[in-house]
């Protein structure tokens, strides 16, 4: 056994980012060697695991998952959130700060730090919040929770938008001390009051209040100047309309330090299923239009969105059957996005699998300041990585979800693929798509 | 016909004739001595309003109960609605009652949609939020046709009705909030159906985006509107819009959008006047033109009652002895 509890594995036949099948040695939670000698890498005692057709990518990594706890436990928890990911492929999912109380001081990012290690599924970065309680009043204290046991990196006050232009200039450069990065949820607070859905030709007919493109652009435009002007490092969450790619395109022609993601669903979905009123298709930022998801899906092939970010965010049922305006805004995402960026950019021909690794792994490891993570599969590596089917179709199933909630608004729909296998630092937490 | 009516584009051009065609036919036992027909005796219509709408909820009381079906009147004043109680738990308890039909009003946009997943009996949409209110859609529809002598001249329910024409041709204008109004999405859906030309006016910051994709055209001017219109529909202007900007005063909006009677003088000769009520009276619409001969405003509430009665009677199988 390995310091890592994961003992050694050779994992035969696997396609490493889509290549030529090739062996995959794992030891004390390193890969151990890649190809012909990864068999004697590996040594004598290892576990063999077939993995002959199956897609071998680094273990993914998420920028943007809610994982509830403390606070609402009835939605999810680290426990049952981390496994999630775990199924879904992910190795580390960063747990956004609007908890309950909010993930503001160092307590409590060690706290969720703490459960995420005793979950053992994923590894588990906690993201502060920038400012206290999310009131965008005052800061938080970003340097205790950096120096914290979590070592807090990214900082964001996701579900509201740090509006004020001097708190944010403030947090951009404050964060500068200690290498952190402000992700910022843009969304122009008085342009988007009461807003219901995308506003468009559909929140016309459907009586709905229109959350406009421009309330997220303006935003964009004005924090990527704030960057610039400060010299500090700006990450955009869940990146929705066309035009944003456009401000984020230039700013990146800049040379600025800007960073983006964008949410599987975002990629796959229009505002068009809102005709349903059916709430599991309610999120923040709102479902665009058809002209968006094409700009998002070129942008995140030609790089100018870095990265895919779920935004997983469960809620209970009672929080979904209710009339549109009375629900909450969110879906869950961790177990589909893997699927669904298969379906949005590998189907289409605008990624390669070393595209999705890229995109999905060693960027958002980058943006994250992770270090243990979106390594090469290569020699040397940690051990942390996810084998993927491509073959099959299926629907997908919310009852088969390991989330302890069931808002994914893929329910019933067709998505490729099937995540059979993740390792974490050599330790499967997940085989023949179960929990190991 | 569907099994529900949610909103006006759930009618065939068809079907919204059928409607108006089965309201003559009623509105004339209306005006026999006695009202009641024995149709829906033993079936329950149920009147869930979670908005005070009096006048919509008795348009709609009357209707069922010329009918002989049983009402239960259903307001979220009072009621476990008041309480907390979910749309889902309402939908439940009413399903348990054995509600047949389900007139619903509800500040929510798409609230009678999700209420027709969790009940088997026809829901009837009664205005949700910023959405619909097809049913008035179709009583404004019946008064224009009225108006404009295109009623049908059939005997009677379940007879050999004749067939009352539809709207080719007339030109209707509808002036106001056409942002926030349910009563402007059914209508425009419902009259461009039924063959007329509809022309929205408004100020700007009224109009929803992407108004340019609705089957009408738009104009921001109304003087220009008036000597093309052969009916003009004035909307109730909430004066607490005025608050959020969008437009600067109520008088302002009164001078450039309101109907006064120097205005209605540049109607043609035969054009008509309505509004769906409540009017203010002073802001969208003069007194002087609210009382004039021109406005159908009284006729539209009594229509209101014959439409209603042909809605439940085509939903609730009443005419399941016809071909």
């Amino acid at each position: 056994m390995s310091a890592n509890g994961g003992g050694a594995w050779l994992i035969r036949g696997a396609r490493p980012l889509g290549g030529e099948p090739a062996d995959i040695g794992v030891r004390d939670g390193l890969v151990a060697g890649v190809g012909p000698g990864a068999a004697a890498e590996a040594g004598p005692g290892a576990q063999v695991l077939d993995a002959a057709g199956l897609i071998a990518l680094p273990g993914l990594v998420d920028l943007h998952t809610h994982l509830r706890e403390p606070g609402r436990e009835d939605a999810e928890t680290v426990e049952t959130g981390t496994m999630a990911a775990a199924l879904g492929g992910f190795t580390a999912v960063h747990a956004m700060a609007n908890t309950e109380p909010v993930a503001d001081t160092a307590g409590v990012v060690e706290q969720i730090w703490r459960l995420g290690r005793q979950a053992g599924h994923c590894d588990v970065l906690p993201v502060g919040a920038v400012t206290s309680g999310l009131a965008g009043q005052q800061l938080a204290e970003l340097g205790a929770m950096a120096d914290s046991a979590a070592r807090v990196r990214i900082f964001s006050d996701d579900g509201r938008c740090v509006s004020d232009a001097v708190l944010m200039r403030r947090a951009l450069e404050y964060v500068k001390a200690f290498d952190g990065v402000i992700a910022q949820h843009a969304q122009e607070p008085r342009l988007t009051e009461g807003a219901q859905m995308n506003e468009g030709e559909m929140s016309g007919r459907l009586g709905l209040t229109g959350w406009p493109a421009v309330a997220e652009e303006a935003v964009i435009a004005r924090d990527c100047l704030l960057a610039a002007h400060v010299g500090s490092a700006l990450h955009l969450c869940h990146v929705s309309t066309a035009g944003s790619v456009e401000i984020i395109r230039w700013a990146k022609s800049k040379g600025w330090r800007v960073t983006a993601e964008v949410t599987p669903h975002h990629l796959l979905l229009t505002d068009d299923l809102v005709a349903s009123y059916d709430p599991v298709y309610k999120v923040n930022p709102p479902l665009r239009t058809a002209a968006d998801v094409a700009a998002l899906r070129g942008a995140l092939a030609d790089g100018t969105i870095d990265c895919v970010a779920t935004d997983h965010a469960p809620h209970p049922l009672e929080y979904k059957e209710t009339e549109w305006a009375a629900a909450a805004f969110g879906m869950t995402g961790l177990e589909t996005a893997l699927r669904a960026v298969h379906e949005a950019m590998v189907e289409t021909g605008l990624l390669d699998w070393a595209g999705v690794a890229d995109r999905m792994s060693a960027r958002p490891a980058a943006i994250g300041r992770l270090s243990g993570h979106g390594q090469p599969l290569a020699p040397g590596s940690a051990a942390s990585l996810t084998l993927y089917d491509p073959g099959p179709r299926e629907a997908v199933d919310p009852a088969s979800h390991a989330s302890r909630s069931r808002n994914t608004p893929f329910a019933g729909r067709v998505l490729p693929g099937r995540v059979v296998a993740t390792f974490l630092r050599g330790r499967p937490t997940v085989l023949d798509g179960k929990l190991a | 016909m569907n099994r529900h009516l949610i909103s006006a584009a759930d009618l065939s051009r068809d079907d919204a004739l059928r409607v108006l065609d089965t309201a003559d036919e009623l509105a004339r036992i209306s005006d026999r001595p006695i009202k009641k027909l024995p149709t829906l005796r033993g079936r329950t219509v149920v009147n869930l309003f979670f908005e005070d709408s009096t006048r919509t909820r008795i348009s709609f009381e009357a209707a069922a109960k010329r009918l002989s079906a049983d009402v239960i009147n259903f307001s979220a004043k009072g009621s476990s609605v008041a309480k907390g109680e979910s749309l889902k738990d309402t939908a439940l308890t009413l399903e348990a009652m054995g509600a047949d039909a389900v007139v619903i009003r509800h500040n929510a946009s798409g609230a009678p949609h999700r209420l027709a997943e969790w009940v088997r009996g026809s829901v009837i949409n009664a205005g949700d939020g910023a959405h619909e209110h097809p049913t008035q859609a179709l009583l404004d529809a019946f008064t224009i046709r009225r108006r404009f002598g295109r009623s049908s001249d059939g005997q009677g329910p379940g007879g050999q009705a004749g067939r009352g024409g539809t709207l080719d041709g007339l030109r209707v204008t509808i002036v106001g909030d056409i942002l926030h109004s349910r009563v402007a999405r059914s209508n425009v859906i419902l009259l461009h159906t039924l063959g007329a030309e509809v022309l929205l006016v408004a100020p700007p910051t009224l109009l929803p985006v992407a108004v340019d994709t609705w089957p009408c055209s738009i104009d921001y001017d109304l003087d220009a509107a008036l000597p093309k219109s052969d009916v003009v529909m004035m909307l109730r202007i909430q004066l607490e819009r005025m608050n959020a900007a969008f437009f600067p005063s109520v008088r302002e909006y009164s001078r450039r959008y309101g109907l006064d009677c120097a205005r209605m003088a540049q109607l043609p000769e035969r054009a008509i006047v309505m509004h769906p009520g409540p009017m203010n009276r002073g802001v969208e619409i003069a007194a002087g033109v609210a009382d004039s001969p021109r406005s159908t405003v009284v006729e539209q509430v009594a229509n209101g009652v014959s439409v209603r009665m042909a809605v439940l009677y085509l939903l609730l199988g009443g005419a399941e002895g016809d071909q």
